[in-house]
């Protein structure tokens, strides 16, 4: 006696078989959408803001008249923020990444400070924002200036620097580190000559994607009080500023519509400095990618 | 007769001077009683072997037996490994490096190693070699020259790379980044190299050349080699330890290791019956 | 050859005298200095927690905490202010609820097209285009939202406010799909190809593997990954500041203008809410309330990923 009826399974394949094809399709589409919105987003914008993107766009100040309005100082005010984000935050990822793959010892510390990482990762960008403010701000009275805005941002993308340097630290195969330890070097002669040179592709993509994350922050800076209508350029780290998603935020607010391609026209720009970013990480990627 | 026999019996466990003959030369490493454990596992067991210069020595066994451990606590590399706990001496030149205020740095300037797998840093070549000299301070420009040309040369690699000592290391081939990391392991002059199966990662020409280069560099150096390839101790060494399960079976000067052996369990081992 | 004997100095000679001259101990300075440098992380989470609570037990000194739990308006600015943090909370969970919709299935379908279906040549076309999509900064979306999702949203459904809760939830759910989508495919492409293999052996079809096998022997890295995305839409606060209008209320209705918590926060922080003011402190009330909410997903995602991590 058979317990499987051999036809009627034949006779069910083919509806099998033709639900899986249909549910293929289902999954393209759904893979399309992303595809398609990130299409419709770029050529909405581009057709926006490409007829407000100029010369003057480029060189002018803020403007209450919309065919007048120039990024310049946000623009300058961004890298400015770069200027103060990337030693700092690169600093202290890297610093942190060593201390973890390198010298800490698996105890209760160690745990907590690797939890504390990842829990960081996912604290609202806001929340940065208020911390800046009673810290950086107001408690060692640094005001609204370029320090206390880039302070508060290193500490917002220090969490992708220490994991993305981590990555790149434990990916350095053991034998180098054998290899300088058993000529005699010192544990932070092996780190500082072996480990980190052949570290340095992955921490610098890792650090790009971080600041790239930084330079289009917001929330925390509309927190941290940094104004949106700013005049002048910023002389030193001390002076106040503004940075381009800041004025592209202000431009979107205003109700009229000239403001909104203005707006686009501040995006276009914010983007191309993030593809710019983004390519040199792929570069450095790709030039070092599977070395050892 | 019976006197005769009593002595045979006896001579394992006095070291196997007896059937010495090669003529000693000066000892350069003693071990005694030396055990070593990973975690709970007898890893070594009471070794005893003393090494001399400007000799070869080679390290047999099976896989698991010891050896690598062995020659990794040489240099105390196997500190690196966690958990890692030892007991009786080593002396190196008449000091015991297993005391915890030998620093290990000053004993592996010493004493160089040549590790398994060729691994040359990702930089270039001249980088590679002058790695040694400049972490411990030699910075003069004309003297880190004379050390790349020296250390390739005595490495037989000079003929090959001197045209291209800028060029990254990854570029060479398995046997010439082999006999690179010799070079740099020569560049600080040690006075022992150890060499931990130096050519399984290598080809059987790429193999003979690093045999021939064993052959010269003991001449100025004192080199004890792990391998697993019998027919690699026979040779290039002048004295061969055959381990299993973490104890020397059987220590002697090579030809009556594999013409003689004492044990039987040595015998097996160099027939192929196991291993 | 004969190394040794050519030389007119000696390699191991200079070393010595160099060693003679050091000066500073790196090896015990640089795992202390690097140990500092790893407490700032601590510190840091340690200053959130402490400005969250000292500013937030300034503001409940003023409003009672009950009221702030229980009342069911939220008026600040009003002549007689009113501080119920229910109506920004709701505001929030109509914006998270709306990105799930869109985000949870699209993504999923996303991570088992890109793990079951894909080539790797479609794999490495689309990978990048999800990575791009993740890092286009929050203002550039909240800009789309207004002028481009909202538009298209009341061409559909004539009766939407121009200030609403569906088109910046939509684009929220877009903004963390890419997320949902990686973690997930992680998730899916480390289940072992043995255990497919099984399947398909028995003759089941792809779509029968992937729903029956392998989305089961992956699910606690998928669900970890959505907890993770909604813990982000949660804290989104540029799409929903610009899109979503600043008109806290309790109703269920997404046509309205709502207002989320980090809204309220940068509507404060932006018009110029004097220091010391009560609606200045009501901000850190109302971000210990977020940083509350988003500090539990995070940690529910950790538990999940590690307590049901898969034993292959």
């Amino acid at each position: 006696m058979k317990l499987i009826n051999k036809s009627q399974v034949a006779k069910k394949m083919p509806v099998r078989l033709a639900v899986n094809t249909v549910c293929k399709g289902l999954f393209f589409l759904a893979t399309l959408v992303g595809l398609i919105v990130l299409a419709i987003l770029f050529y909405r914008i581009f057709t926006q803001g490409i007829g407000s993107l100029n010369g003057d766009f480029l060189q002018n100040f803020a403007s209450r008249k919309p065919e007048e309005a120039g990024i310049k100082a946000a623009l300058i005010g961004s890298i400015w923020l770069m200027v103060v984000v990337a030693p700092v935050s690169l600093l202290l990822g890297v610093g942190t990444a060593i201390y973890l793959e390198e010298y800490a010892r698996k105890n209760w510390i160690t745990t907590f400070i690797k939890v504390n990482i990842s829990n960081l990762a996912g604290v609202p960008s806001i929340v940065f924002g208020l911390l800046g403010l009673t810290v950086f701000v107001r408690a060692l009275a640094l005001d609204r200036s370029i320090l206390a805005a880039g302070l508060t941002m290193s500490l917002l993308v220090l969490p992708v620097i220490i994991v993305a340097a981590q990555e790149a630290i434990r990916a350095v195969p053991r034998d180098l580190r054998e290899a300088s330890f058993g000529m005699g070097a010192t544990k932070w002669q092996t780190i500082l000559k072996v480990v980190l040179p052949a570290a340095v592709p992955g921490i610098l993509t890792g650090g790009i994607l971080a600041l790239s994350r930084a330079i289009g922050e917001t929330a925390p800076l509309v927190v941290v009080g940094i104004p949106m209508f700013i005049a002048f350029l910023p002389q030193t780290v001390m002076d106040t500023f503004t940075v381009l998603p800041m004025q592209i935020y202000n431009w979107t607010s205003r109700p009229q519509e000239e403001f909104q391609q203005v707006a686009a026209a501040g995006i276009i720009v914010l983007l191309i400095l993030l593809i710019f970013m983004n390519s040199i990480a792929v570069l450095i990627r790709n030039k070092f990618q599977k070395r050892y | 007769m019976n006197m005769t026999l009593m002595r045979e019996n006896e001579s394992p466990a006095n070291g196997f001077e007896n059937v010495e003959s090669v003529p000693f030369s000066e000892k350069v490493y003693e071990t005694s009683n030396l055990n070593l454990w990973y975690g709970e596992n007898h890893a070594l067991k009471n070794i005893n072997l003393d090494m001399h210069q400007n000799e070869v020595t080679a390290i047999i066994g099976p896989s698991g037996c010891g050896k690598s451990t062995y020659i990794k606590t040489l240099n105390r590399m196997i500190e690196l490994v966690p958990d890692v706990k030892t007991t009786g001496q080593i002396k190196y030149r008449n000091r015991n490096i297993l005391d915890q205020s030998y620093k290990v740095e000053d004993l592996r300037t010493q004493v160089g190693m040549v590790f398994q797998k060729p691994n040359p840093f990702p930089k270039s070549i001249y980088d590679n070699v002058v790695y040694g000299p400049r972490i411990h301070g030699i910075k003069n420009k004309k003297v880190l020259d004379e050390i790349v040309e020296k250390s390739l040369k005595g490495a037989a690699i000079w003929d090959e790379v001197k045209d291209r000592l800028h060029e990254n290391a990854y570029g060479l081939s398995g046997g010439q980044q082999q006999r690179l990391c010799i070079a740099r392991c020569l560049a600080i002059e040690p006075d022992v190299i150890l060499m931990d199966e130096p050519t399984s990662a290598l080809d059987p020409i790429s193999t003979l050349k690093i045999e021939e280069l064993v052959q010269e560099l003991k001449k100025d150096f004192s080199i004890i080699i792990v391998t697993h390839n019998m027919q690699q101790a026979a040779r290039i060494s002048d004295r061969t330890a055959f381990f299993l399960n973490g104890e020397v079976i059987e220590y002697s000067d090579t030809n009556t290791i594999f013409s003689n052996p004492n044990d039987k369990r040595t015998e097996d081992y160099i027939t192929g019956r196991f291993g | 050859m004969e190394l040794r004997k050519t030389e007119t100095y000696s390699v191991q000679q200079m070393i010595l005298e160099k060693k003679s001259k050091k000066k500073i101990n790196m090896e015990k300075v640089m795992p202390k200095l690097l140990f500092l440098m790893a407490a700032i992380s601590v510190f840091t989470t340690i200053g959130i927690i402490l400005t969250l609570i000292f500013e937030t037990f300034i503001f409940f000194d003023r409003v009672s905490i009950v009221k702030f739990l229980t009342e069911a308006k939220w008026l600040p600015f009003a002549s007689t202010p009113s501080y119920g943090i229910m109506p920004l909370v709701i505001g929030t969970l109509k914006i998270t609820v709306i990105a799930a919709v869109v985000a949870v299935p699209i993504g999923l379908a996303t991570a088992i097209f890109l793990s079951e279906y894909a080539s790797e040549k479609t794999r490495r076309i689309i990978k990048p285009i999800l990575e791009v999509l993740a890092g286009i900064p929050t203002i550039v979306y909240g800009f789309f939202a207004l002028t481009f999702v909202t538009p298209v949203l009341r061409d559909l459904f004539p009766s939407l406010d121009m200030f609403n809760a569906l088109s910046p939830g939509i684009v929220v759910g877009i903004m963390i799909m890419p997320m949902i989508a990686s973690l997930s495919e992680d998730a899916l492409v480390s289940v072992p190809k043995s255990i497919r293999e099984g399947a398909y052996a028995l003759g089941a079809t792809k779509l029968e593997t992937t729903i029956k096998v392998v989305l089961p022997a992956a699910i606690s890295g998928i669900v970890a990954s959505i907890v993770l995305a909604l813990s982000r839409a949660i804290g989104e606060t540029m799409i929903v500041s610009v899109a979503g209008g600043s008109t806290p209320n309790m109703s269920m209705d997404v046509t309205s203008s709502i207002q989320t918590m980090t809204a309220y926060i940068v509507q404060v922080s932006s018009g110029d809410a004097g220091y010391g003011t009560t609606i200045y402190y009501s901000i850190y009330a109302v971000g210990m309330t977020l940083f509350v909410f988003t500090l539990i997903m995070n940690l529910l995602a950790q538990f999940i990923s590690r307590k049901f991590r898969e034993e292959y």
